[in-house]
């Protein structure tokens, strides 16, 4: 039988949830055994693939790119899975929400930065950096969403148990492993 | 004189006295009704809505914290249909303000947080209303972060009805209404407050809090704050 195939990405996070990903220590072993990761931070694939069983996402959606990546993930994945409390709710990156875009970028790139005699005047980026969505939302406003695992990060033995029932065929029932922040 | 009468609590018989409300025997017997905005020694508002019960031969659902029991009465605590509208509310608590539990000090000790835990709330199916609010640290010793705040009334009822210097109140009608401290003086600046801090220790988030804790730090002592109550009443 053919393995299982799972995606990863990381979208407006700190990253915090891949590392607790990560720190599954030899519990990826029995998840390697039945799937490949094949996208994401951790491996070098640079398109999301078709035919990917698990999509799991971090982060909150924020800007353009956030968007395109989710909607590309959830039509060539069969269940996706919202990881960590920014996907889950928002959480830090929505903080910004109540502030009007361009003054929020302003703040950051214009008064907050120190102007140094012969550098150029400091100014809002926008030369490969993706635009900024008016607000940062949880994935599932943007995209249909199977699983929720929120936490800041979601402990090892909650990705693990997600990771474990979904390959299983099952649909996660997260229980007393529940947990925000 | 003292009125014994007898309910059912989920089919059980209980022995109870008169005037006490549904809440209050559930409790005493183990039996759980979860809510927020009850505390043990204030009085009851019904503000919350999470400790709605069924009660036999009432049509609508009636909060347990301020429904007196009588003779005969039979409860219902949980149900699909109660189960549903609880979660409902905590999702809609979730919505109201800013509710960030990777930042907050009472993160790990916060009521809200643990009934949404509690009921199975693994996401928000409501659109999240992202508020601008302040934050007030103004007082020495403590703050107040709007963000956090359920509108409970507890810090209320609290100052007023144990510390007896009502500093706290809340303003504004709906989705507007917000705690003040003495008509909307800065909490610092509230000559009525006595810096007790039991307000801080009755909030069931992080919107109130110690000055100098961090994240997950700020553990509350409720039951003492209940306890006074119960010390008076014996004197």
């Amino acid at each position: 039988m053919d393995k299982a195939k799972i995606g990863t990405c990381w979208l407006d996070g700190c990253s915090g949830c891949h590392m607790s990903l990560l720190d599954l220590d030899e519990g990826i072993v029995a998840v390697l055994e039945k799937a490949d990761i094949v996208f994401g931070p951790l491996v070098d694939a640079q398109e999301w693939p078709e035919g990917v069983d698990v999509a799991v996402i971090e982060g909150a959606v924020s800007s353009q790119d956030d968007l395109k990546l989710a909607k590309i993930a959830r039509v060539r994945s069969k269940v996706v899975v919202a990881l960590g409390d920014c996907a889950v709710t928002g959480n830090v990156p929505s903080m910004r929400n109540g502030i009007p875009t361009r003054k929020l970028l302003e703040r950051v790139y214009v008064e907050g930065a120190t102007e140094r005699p012969g550098t150029e005047r400091p100014g809002v980026p926008t030369d490969g950096v993706p635009a900024l969505l008016k607000q940062a939302q949880p994935l599932h406003s943007a995209i249909k969403v199977d699983v929720h695992v929120p936490g800041c990060p979601p402990k090892p033995s909650a990705i693990l148990f997600v990771l474990s029932e979904l390959l299983e065929g099952r649909e996660p029932d997260l229980g007393s492993k529940l947990r925000f922040g | 004189m003292t009125d014994k009468v007898k309910v059912r609590i989920d089919g059980e018989v209980i022995a109870a006295t008169a005037g006490q409300t549904i809440l209050e025997v559930a409790r005493a017997h183990d039996k759980y009704i979860p809510a927020l905005c009850y505390m043990e020694g204030l009085s009851a508002v019904g503000a919350c809505r999470l400790c709605m019960v069924e009660v036999s031969g009432v049509a609508r659902l009636l909060p347990a914290c301020t429904t007196p029991v009588q003779e005969g009465l039979a409860v219902a605590t949980t149900s699909p249909q109660i189960q549903s509208y609880r979660k409902m509310v905590i999702e809609l608590l979730l919505v109201e303000r800013n509710h960030v539990c990777a930042v907050c000090v009472s993160s790990g000790h916060c009521e809200l947080q643990t009934l949404a835990q509690d009921h199975g709330v693994t996401h928000v199916r409501y659109p999240y209303n992202y508020p601008r609010l302040s934050v007030d640290t103004t007082h020495p010793r403590y703050v107040l972060d709007h963000n956090r705040c359920v509108l409970c009334s507890r810090c209320v009822r609290t100052c007023a009805e144990i510390e007896g210097a009502h500093v706290w109140d809340i303003a504004g009608r709906g989705i507007h209404s917000r705690l003040v401290s003495e008509l909307q003086r800065p909490w610092g600046e509230a000559t009525s407050c006595t810096s007790c801090g039991k307000c801080v220790q009755a909030c069931p988030t992080g919107a109130m809090a110690e000055k100098g804790w961090g994240v997950e730090e700020m553990t509350k002592q409720r039951a003492g704050v209940s306890r006074l109550t119960s010390m008076r009443e014996g004197q």
